[in-house]
């Protein structure tokens, strides 16, 4: 798992319409029309493909995909 | 643990009766156009089926047995026990399942009693019911299974009000020496209380001058302490954690496979968690009915509606292998493994 990959199936899973507008220091919260369901779409994504769990406070305590990543990551290690 | 088998009984029947006013999310002006998008698209809600103030559970739990007792011509006299599983019963008390013995003109040989459960109440009623029947010492039973979760529901409440639908079920069973086995995996975890509850009205926290105050929880969440209050994402990750471990338990104690069976009938409790579950089941789609599109969540109500709405051709005419799954409000959950043998199922009534 390197962070570009995870950009890269960031976008598709969010269907995101400028991938390119997403890097590591986006704020996820503030992309256009991110909801709650934005939110449940990236649990599902991690969970099926990193087999990993997001949890609500995991998302309050990550601003950017950097720190999504880095949460994510941390998981895989455990 | 809670894994068992009950032997000797048959379900005969299933029904479900929904309100005819039907609500589309597409009309959900409290977000705006493109958050109505997405949350149709992700959900997969669309439309969802709303009663009228004056109608309760059990009204639409009155018209499901009765259409079902015409049609499987069951004497009502023949009935012994009648279990009612809601968590909208008409009254504190008494419980809902006494007051339906007598609309249904059933004897007063009949026990009756209810079961306060949620989203996983079908599996529970029929854990119950085919207990009490397996001894062959009571003969028939009607278990009626549904809710009006939305009157519940805050408008202002966006993780809420577009999800649930109102629907109440009737199933018939009996005892019956040649039926197959059944099968149950059963669980529970109270310290996800708070995932999904309505806090006020009981006996913890009775209605008091705070309890309709509204109050904006979250960005598009203005809710009061006799709404239902629903926490999405613990939601979420209960279901993915427990609902595959639960029906591999079950395939795995019967000695069976996903190959040996039909369909896989959800709980209906949101598309990208159900489409979850499904590709960590490894089922395909053609085993996974859905009814999400046209009625929402309908809480205890789901399985059966969607066996009635989606499968009711080959159950009324085949034998059909299933394994149903629900999960929720407890947080409670539940798989069942269980053979239908051309039951009953009329279409479903609208009231």
């Amino acid at each position: 798992m390197n962070i570009k990959t995870f950009i890269d199936q960031l976008a598709v899973e969010l269907e995101i319409d400028k991938p390119e507008s997403l890097s590591p220091d986006t704020s996820f919260r503030e992309m256009d029309d991110w909801s709650s369901m934005h939110a449940l779409i990236l649990i599902a994504f991690v969970d099926a493909e990193y087999n990993v769990t997001l949890t609500g406070d995991d998302l309050r305590r990550a601003t950017t995909v950097q720190d999504l990543y880095d949460i994510v990551s941390a998981k895989i290690a455990v | 643990m809670s894994i068992f088998t009950t032997y000797h009984v048959a379900v005969r029947g299933i029904s479900a009766a929904v309100p005819q006013q039907q609500v589309s999310n597409r009309d959900y002006e409290w977000i705006s156009p493109s958050e109505r998008e997405m949350l149709i698209k992700t959900t997969g809600i669309e439309l969802r089926r709303v009663a009228a103030p004056d109608v309760a559970t059990s009204d639409m739990g009155l018209a499901a047995a009765e259409a079902l007792l015409v049609a499987a011509d069951w004497d009502k006299e023949s009935i012994d026990v009648l279990i009612w599983v809601s968590q909208s019963p008409d009254y504190h008390l008494p419980a809902t399942a006494i007051i339906l013995q007598n609309r249904l003109q059933l004897p007063k040989s009949c026990m009756a009693f209810d079961l306060n459960l949620g989203c996983s109440g079908y599996v529970y009623g029929l854990s119950v019911m085919t207990s009490l029947l397996q001894s062959g010492q009571l003969k028939r039973g009607i278990l009626i299974v549904g809710d009006k979760s939305t009157s519940g529901l805050s408008y202002r409440d966006k993780s809420t009000y577009p999800l649930f639908g109102d629907c109440c079920t009737a199933t018939l069973l009996e005892f019956s020496p040649d039926a197959p086995p059944i099968y149950f995996n059963m669980q529970s975890d109270g310290s996800g209380k708070d995932a999904i509850i309505i806090p006020d009205g009981g006996i913890r926290n009775p209605l008091s001058d705070i309890t309709f105050v509204e109050a904006e929880y979250a960005e598009g969440i203005v809710r009061h302490r006799k709404n239902l209050w629903l926490d999405g994402m613990a939601v979420f990750n209960f279901a993915l954690r427990e609902v595959v471990p639960n029906a591999n338990a079950l395939m795995s104690y019967i000695g069976t496979t996903i190959n040996d069976y039909d369909y896989f009938v959800f709980h209906q409790a949101n598309k990208l968690m159900n489409e979850s579950i499904r590709k960590k089941l490894k089922l395909p789609v053609e085993k996974v009915p859905y009814t999400l599109a046209d009625y929402g969540n309908t809480s205890s109500a789901s399985i059966p509606l969607t066996i009635v709405a989606r499968l009711r051709e080959a159950v009324q005419t085949q034998s059909v292998r299933m394994v149903c799954a629900a999960f929720g409000v407890g947080l409670s959950w539940g798989s069942v493994a269980l053979q239908t043998d051309a039951i009953v199922c009329p279409p479903i009534v609208e009231i």
